[in-house]
């Protein structure tokens, strides 16, 4: 039941957003749900594993064998926490930020919310593709009706790009749909359909782009810094926090698992590719000017850090990788506040113009370098775990190159120090100049949500064990698949 | 014991949350005594804890599960030993006296500054404690990414000058690349291994399923991870550049304690150590290379804090030279007396900084030691001490060093005694450009020149005594038999390697020369040195005064190529290749379409013909192709 | 008379018409090159089942005459398609003062 509640809740009270008229009530309203959702899913968390409250299972498309099937397993509790979570966190952070028909926004973002629990909950492939659409389309209009200067050409871009990696993981469903024993979209028969080996390379690069977009993975990460530039704060916290996500997510429950020779076949390559975006995107964040870029280049190297570990595909770099989904979230959500204060406050997001801050408004700088260094990974924050266990992980892939592998990995930690302490030298410390000087310090409500963010940063730092917990079994499930088709092949 | 140890850590932290927190509010002399407390009960659990130890030995106190993936365990643990524990007593009471100390030398910071230094502090010394007390290697790099935090973030403690920032940025990143090297070498023992714990990667049965390059790798790495924290070639330019925190700062954590935590590591993994030999060479070779190479530019610096800075890089090199001859217990002990006399120096020349009224010039200072009795006297024990004179702290731990070095090779052995020899010439050019002559600042610094307060010069006398004393926890054998206390203490944790190669005879012949030497430059130094009359360096000197210009090529060789590649990829790679490759798809479908659009002209004509042409193609392709 | 002969006829009258269609931008041309490339076919159409028809007639009587059949239905067709068609070109000259289909091309913007 509790999944459904995930997402009909925010479902149903989307679509009614949009014919509240009064927007503070709309505000409020979207709190509320949001509060509402996030309790639900801190509920579903304290559900024993295995009760029958955590998953649900409805006639849908009875012919082509198609159901509402959802489910909430361990992966999934994080990734819907994290979205729950997310919501209140930004409605509350932008609440002085004004938009135009302010209930159309909030529906959408809330609709946005519906489809990826959907993504994070369906255990049917035609809903997860349904769900998948579900969360772009929302975020298509979000950018392109509140966005920045450039808001059209980029969210075309944006739009087309994910959109042709949508349907083209559409046909690598039907593909491995058509080899399905019981010609059946649910998880079960997907995995246990064997495919040939060629089979699985199709099938694998039909659903991978798809995935790979949306991450992203270099070479194809170039709608992202636009998009994240040009999309309004809010929707740009929930795209980088939360929606990128669905990429690695979707290769952990429908990539992996399904297509485990094809996975095992192309780790290499697609690592390989994954690092050298993280070197890339790192030296491409040292030379940014503009706050939003850094940070949305900083997201593409830590994704790509992220995929990387994903396909180093043991233990340690899963559990490692399923816990950095949640914190990457949390402290690049962080990040993003911090960027929206300064740039409502001055007016502009370029580093070169700012200067001094922390003499101003300490509390800023402070909460600011607090979430900085998370994000680069420091000891005791939320983020050191994770990366350590996936650094772990990579080192200890089966693949040849692994010291390769980690090594490059790691100039992305040494080149994350540096763009990240250089953004708080140049924007933070120094002197005030005519732009800064009456820089005025956050108030009450900012600090709650910094506060929060800052108190999770070091509760899932110090005690990582809480989330790694939750997601033993799910990484036990997918390594044991590969062990099998590990087995068979070496028969 | 269990919550014991766990106070000694929670002590600063606290301290660093009051302080850290309630800076705004708080009154100076709350934030002073809650900093100073903390660590004083801290210094007091610590000297509980030693006692323990000695009593009863170590012991490893598991507090729960930081992380447990599958087969990899990594319990939040703490270890206790011989070893910690005399960290323990260096790091709470040196670091208690330059608590003290700093509530003298930041007086005139305002109140809201004030709590951030002593918080920043406090939680420097508690990261330091992880550190020395971490059970295993995960919760030894929890410290040792936190002292580097520290570090960074007093570097630049004054923040409104971006050259100290500057300095901050350079320390932390190269901090991360040995910290990088560590974190491979954790990995590395948990692929052979499969544990991170010390009392099992340790035990005789891990260590026997090392082979040996496996045990090389190991080490090697975690001796890069020691270059960056403990500034060794090729990572050590960040430490004479950290000099631009506040001087207590450097005295604390740049001297005496965090620098010291890639000795530590290595004393610790020293049953690791002895299975590499290669690795033990090159420790040895790097450490001595180090040494000479920051004695060398120490000769010609003429910043007060600058010569401290190389003289510690120096100091670490010998240290380093111990651990790669075998002998850690020598260079843990020279990390105490280290500690003792160079937190002194340092503190002194805080002292001497303080009447100077924030100038750091020896070019500009001179005659002082009328002004400054007290600073004065202790410094001339600090550099008694550092340049190794009988019988203080000096003598016995470099004595100890430079015999060991003997043992593994003479040549090293020479290399070494010269640059002890530097080490005493140039601290004594030092002292005497500061202290003696005549004063050669402005007429309103002489009038403000004052002795400092008495929270700045009891520590300093404190220290002094202990410099003094402080060698004679390791008597060698040849004085006074069961001298060397401190190697009888650490027995446990590190094994004495038998008998002494070396006879009685030598061993004197040794001790002899390079006492008789260090006086003899002393007295040169003397003479060249008490009427200073300032000239600029000229030649080989000046590329002393320059560094040997390392700086300069680690940005032509590294900085700038990597930020004109950023700049490359950024204005090149990314917006005309990714980008145009992207949007040209874009722009190929839609030149495209307007092609095929031109198909569309309206003329029957050309329809018609298009038709025709077409029927044929297909009659032609069914006629032909048909099998 | 062999068949030869009717297939080399209905090529070149289709052939004609097929040029003429290219060629001429009357449409009344065009017009009567189409009926002469359906008369071409018609012809083929005649001579085939003509040549067929005793063969086939052989096996089923009824069977046998369904290419004369075809002819008139194209006929049909063909009587159909001249009248809109030549209402069409009236209205075309009615509104451009031509019937040169080179003018008919508005469709394009």
């Amino acid at each position: 039941m509790i999944p459904v509640l995930l997402i009909l809740i925010p479902l149903l009270a989307g679509l009614a957003t949009f014919f509240i008229k009064n927007e503070k009530i709309v505000r409020l309203w979207s709190l509320g749900v949001s509060l509402i959702t996030l309790v639900v899913s801190i509920i579903g968390l304290s559900v024993n594993d295995g009760s029958s409250y955590l998953s649900f299972h409805g006639e849908w498309m009875q012919t082509i064998g198609s159901s509402f099937s959802v489910k909430l397993d361990g992966m999934g509790q994080l990734l819907c926490l994290l979205n729950a979570i997310a919501y209140p966190l930004v409605i509350l952070a932008t609440w002085k930020n004004t938009y135009k028909k302010s209930n159309n926004f909030f529906a959408l973002m809330i609709l946005a919310q519906a489809g990826m629990m959907g993504v994070f909950l369906a255990t049917d492939a035609l809903l997860f593709y349904f769900f998948w659409e579900l969360a772009l389309i929302p975020m298509y209009f979000l950018c392109s009706q509140w966005g920045g200067e450039k808001r059209i050409a980029v969210t075309f871009k944006f739009f087309i790009y994910t959109f042709i990696g949508s349907l083209f993981m559409l046909i690598g469903i039907l593909y491995i749909y058509s080899h399905t024993p019981d010609h059946s979209f649910s998880l079960e028969s997907f995995y246990s359909t064997v495919l040939s080996k060629k089979d699985q390379t199709i099938a694998f690069w039909l659903v991978f782009v798809a995935f790979a977009i949306k991450m992203p993975i270099f070479p194809l990460h170039t709608w992202q810094p636009d998009t994240y530039e040009q999309a309004p704060t809010a929707t740009t916290m929930i795209l980088s926090g939360v929606m990128v996500k669905m990429g690695i997510f979707g290769m952990l429950r429908w990539l992996f698992p399904v297509l485990p020779i094809a996975s095992y076949q192309w780790a290499d390559f697609i690592t390989s590719a994954a690092l050298i975006g993280v070197i890339y995107a790192s030296l491409i964040a040292i030379k940014q000017n503009d706050l939003k870029r850094l940070i949305a280049y900083s997201s593409i190297a830590h994704i790509g850090l992220m995929c990387a570990a994903a396909f180093a595909q043991n233990t340690s770099s899963l559990q490692g990788l399923m816990i950095q989904m949640f914190n990457h979230g949390i402290n690049i959500i962080g990040l993003w506040i911090v960027v929206d204060l300064i740039e409502k406050q001055f007016g502009t997001r370029k580093i070169s113009e700012l200067g001094g801050i922390a003499q101003k408004a300490p509390a800023l700088a402070i909460l600011l370098v607090i979430v900085a260094l998370a994000n680069i990974a420091l000891p005791l924050t939320n983020a050191f775990p994770g990366e350590f266990l996936m650094f772990n992980g990579i080192f200890s892939s089966k693949t040849n190159y692994y010291l390769w592998f980690t090594v490059m990995a790691g100039m992305g930690i040494i080149l994350g120090a540096v763009y990240t302490l250089n953004m708080i030298r140049k924007v933070f410390y120094g002197n005030t100049n005519e732009l800064t000087s009456n820089t005025k310090d956050i108030k009450w409500k900012e600090k709650l949500v910094l506060g929060i963010i800052v108190v999770i940063i070091f509760c899932f730092g110090i005690y990582p064990q809480l989330l790694l917990n939750e997601t033993s079994d799910v990484v036990k499930t997918i390594l044991d698949k590969f062990e099998i088709f590990r087995f068979t092949i070496q028969k | 014991m269990n919550l014991f140890l766990l106070l000694i850590v929670i002590f600063p932290l606290a301290g660093f949350l009051v302080n850290g927190l309630g800076r705004n509010f708080l009154g100076k002399r709350f934030i002073a005594f809650n900093a100073c407390g903390q660590i004083l009960a801290s210094f007091v659990f610590s000297i509980i804890a030693f006692l323990t130890v000695k009593e009863n030995g170590g012991q490893v106190i598991n507090y729960f599960d930081f992380i447990n993936v599958g087969s990899l365990k990594i319990p939040f643990e703490f270890q206790i030993d011989q070893l910690s524990s005399i960290f323990l007593l260096i790091i709470t009471g040196v670091g208690f006296l330059i608590h003290v100390y700093s509530t003298g030398y930041m007086k005139e910071e305002s109140h809201e500054h004030y709590g951030r230094y002593f918080s920043y502090l406090n939680l420097f010394v508690f990261s330091m404690l992880m550190l020395v007390l971490g059970g295993n290697f995960v919760i030894m790099f929890i410290g040792w990414e936190g002292v580097g935090l520290c570090s960074y973030l007093l570097i630049g403690f004054w923040f409104k000058k971006q050259e100290y920032n500057k300095a901050a940025n350079k320390a932390f990143i190269m901090n991360r690349i040995g910290d990088l090297a560590f974190l491979i070498a954790i990995f590395y023992l948990i692929a052979r291994v499969g544990s991170v714990s010390f009392s099992e990667i340790f035990s005789a049965a891990s260590l026997a399923k090392l082979q040996a390059t496996d045990a090389t790798i190991i080490t090697l790495l975690l001796f890069v991870g020691a270059t960056g924290k403990s500034a060794q070639i090729p990572l050590y330019t960040w430490l004479p550049d950290a000099m631009a925190g506040p001087t207590p700062v450097s005295a604390l954590i740049h001297a005496a304690t965090m620098v010291t935590a890639g000795i530590y590591m290595i004393a610790r993994s020293n049953l690791l150590y002895n299975l590499a030999p290669v690795t033990m060479d090159i420790v040895a070779y790097v450490g001595l290379a180090t040494a000479l190479l920051a004695a060398t530019i120490a000769l010609k610096q003429n910043d007060i804090k600058k010569v401290l800075a190389y003289s510690t890089v120096s100091q670490l090199g010998f240290m380093f030279l111990a651990l790669g001859c075998g002998a850690y217990t020598a260079a843990v002990f020279h990390v105490m007396t280290h500690a003792f006399f160079k937190a002194l120096l340092f503190l002194g020349s805080g002292s001497v900084i303080h009447a100077m009224g924030g100038k750091q010039d020896i070019r500009n200072m001179g005659g002082l030691s009328k002004k400054l009795k007290i600073t004065f006297l202790t410094f001339v024990i600090g550099c008694i001490a550092i340049a190794g004179i009988p019988p203080f702290s000096g003598f016995f731990s470099k004595d100890a060093i430079l015999l060991s070095a003997f043992e593994k090779n003479p040549v090293l052995y020479g290399i070494a005694l010269f640059t002890a020899l530097l080490t005493a010439f140039y601290m004594f050019r030092l002292l005497f450009i500061t202290f003696s002559g005549k004063f050669r600042g402005t007429q309103e610094q002489e009038h403000h020149v004052h002795e400092s307060p008495v929270s700045m010069t009891i520590p300093l006398i404190i220290l002094a005594l202990l410099s003094i004393i402080g060698g004679f926890v390791g008597i060698p054998e040849v004085f006074m038999h069961g001298g060397d206390q401190l190697g009888e203490f650490l027995s446990p944790v590190i094994k004495q390697h038998g008998e002494h190669t070396v006879s009685h005879s030598t061993e004197y012949m040794l001790m002899g020369l390079s006492s008789g030497l260090v006086i003899a430059m002393i007295i040169f130094a003397w003479f060249k040195f008490r009427n200073y009359q300032r000239k600029e360096a000229t030649g080989f000197g000046k590329v002393l005064e320059n560094k040997w210009y390392v700086d300069e090529m680690y940005d032509m060789i590294i900085v700038n190529p990597l930020n004109k590649f950023g700049g490359f990829l950024k204005s090149v790679i990314e917006k005309s290749v990714i980008d145009d490759l992207v949007n040209g798809v874009g722009r190929l479908v839609n030149y495209g379409s307007r092609q095929m659009r031109l198909l569309q002209s309206g003329q029957v004509g050309n329809y018609v013909l298009l038709m025709v042409v077409s029927m044929v193609l297909i009659f032609a392709i069914q006629f032909f192709l048909r099998k | 008379m062999p068949i030869n002969y009717y297939i080399f006829l209905s090529i070149a009258l289709f052939t004609i018409g097929i040029v003429g269609v290219l060629t001429r931008r009357n449409a009344i041309i065009i017009f009567m090159c189409i009926e002469l490339m359906l008369n071409a076919v018609n012809l083929l159409l005649v001579a085939f089942s003509k040549m067929h028809y005793l063969k086939s007639a052989a096996v089923n009587a009824t069977a046998g005459a369904d290419g004369q059949i075809f002819v008139f239905f194209i006929m049909v067709v063909a009587a159909a398609e001249v009248s809109v068609g030549l209402a069409i070109i009236v209205m075309m000259y009615r509104n451009i003062h031509s019937v040169d289909v080179n003018f008919l091309n508005r469709l394009k913007h």
